[in-house]
């Protein structure tokens, strides 16, 4: 006997997310997802949005990785709320993880959940978590036909952050490329070039994150 | 690379299924996968055949039907199937492309043996 089933094998993960996003709101806080290769810099651009936005605005962080847990603790220093989740290899954080993430956080104080994903620019695109952004980081070094070779992460991407664009004169980027090809896969896509180190273009993306922040009562 | 967690979704919505529907015994389950969903066909099987052990999936066919990515050009409207990374429209050249086809990640169907149900 044939059964019809047609259920989407990633709807369990998409309730959940929508439930961790029910929360967030709930508590009026802004969820953003961020996304990145291995070694674009993910912590280091947490770390300067912290220092960045200083006593006003809350933010806890949801640190996802491999295996180890010494982002977190570069993150607990700032005396920002962490929690660190380990996948154990796997290559993305799913949306049960976070609903954990967020049973482990002061929901009642903050104002933003920044969520630091696996480093991966392929699979992490295909998990919903609850947020209500998401923010794929590249550096410069990596160069700027990315979109073209992970074109599924750079098409579901609210905020394209080009990160360490001090080292630019360096590295053959071609930023206008680059711009074309998200363009063409996202059209309207907010893209901040930007140097944590030298903090260019910095401010940019935190008075984009602050204007996105719920208003408290609302 | 992530058919590990989507294994193992794959599998509690077949047990609910069959659970629902009475049987002792799932004798295949019937997959539509798009090209562009980024998983490998093996590699859902690897996973399978080991979580379904001791299971009453255990030794069920796994048959995918496989989606081929149909894009569909934002300058020209032109629809076309792309090469593997590469959206770049055959009529107009643009790099403007939207999925059309190609995501699909769903069950649309399991058999099972029905023999003793309603004894
Ligand atoms: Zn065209």
């Amino acid at each position: 006997m044939q059964i019809k089933v047609l259920k989407d094998i990633m709807a369990a993960n998409s309730a959940t997310a929508e439930a961790n996003q029910a929360r967030l709101d709930a508590n009026s806080i802004l969820g953003i997802n961020i996304m990145a290769s291995p070694g674009s810099g993910k912590t280091t651009f947490i770390l300067g949005t912290i220092d960045s936005l200083g006593q006003d605005t809350c933010i806890g962080v949801i640190e996802g990785d491999l295996a180890s847990s010494v982002d977190a603790e570069k993150v607990a220093q700032k005396n920002a709320p962490v929690v660190q989740i380990n996948t154990g290899g796997g290559c993305h954080l799913d949306a049960n993880q976070i609903s954990a993430g967020l049973d482990n956080l002061p929901l009642d104080s903050l104002d933003v959940v920044l969520i630091e994903n696996v480093g991966n620019l392929v699979c992490p695109s295909e998990f919903k978590l609850g947020e209500h952004k998401r923010v794929v980081i590249l550096s410069v070094p990596e160069g700027d036909d990315k979109p073209y070779k992970y074109p599924g992460m750079f098409a579901t991407a609210d905020i394209i952050v080009i990160s360490k664009i001090d080292i630019m004169p360096y590295f053959d980027f071609d930023l206008q490329k680059f711009k074309n090809a998200v363009a063409g896969l996202n059209p309207g896509v907010r893209i901040f070039p930007l140097s944590v180190r030298t903090g260019e273009g910095f401010s940019d993306w935190t008075d984009w994150l602050k204007s996105q922040i719920p208003q408290r009562g609302m | 690379m992530h058919e590990m967690a989507v294994t193992q979704s794959l599998l509690d919505i077949v047990l609910k299924e069959a659970q629902q529907a009475g049987a002792k015994k799932v004798d295949a389950v019937n997959l539509v996968v798009g090209e562009l969903a980024g998983l490998v066909d093996d590699s859902i099987q690897f996973y399978f055949d080991f979580m379904t052990k001791d299971t009453i999936v255990e030794g069920a066919k796994l048959n995918f039907r496989r989606v081929p990515a149909l894009m569909k050009c934002r300058a020209c409207a032109e629809e076309f199937s792309p090469a593997p990374d590469e959206w770049v429209c055959p009529k107009c050249s643009q790099w403007q492309a939207e999925v059309i086809a190609g995501k699909e990640f769903y069950i649309d169907s399991i058999e099972v043996d029905d023999a003793d149900k309603g004894t």
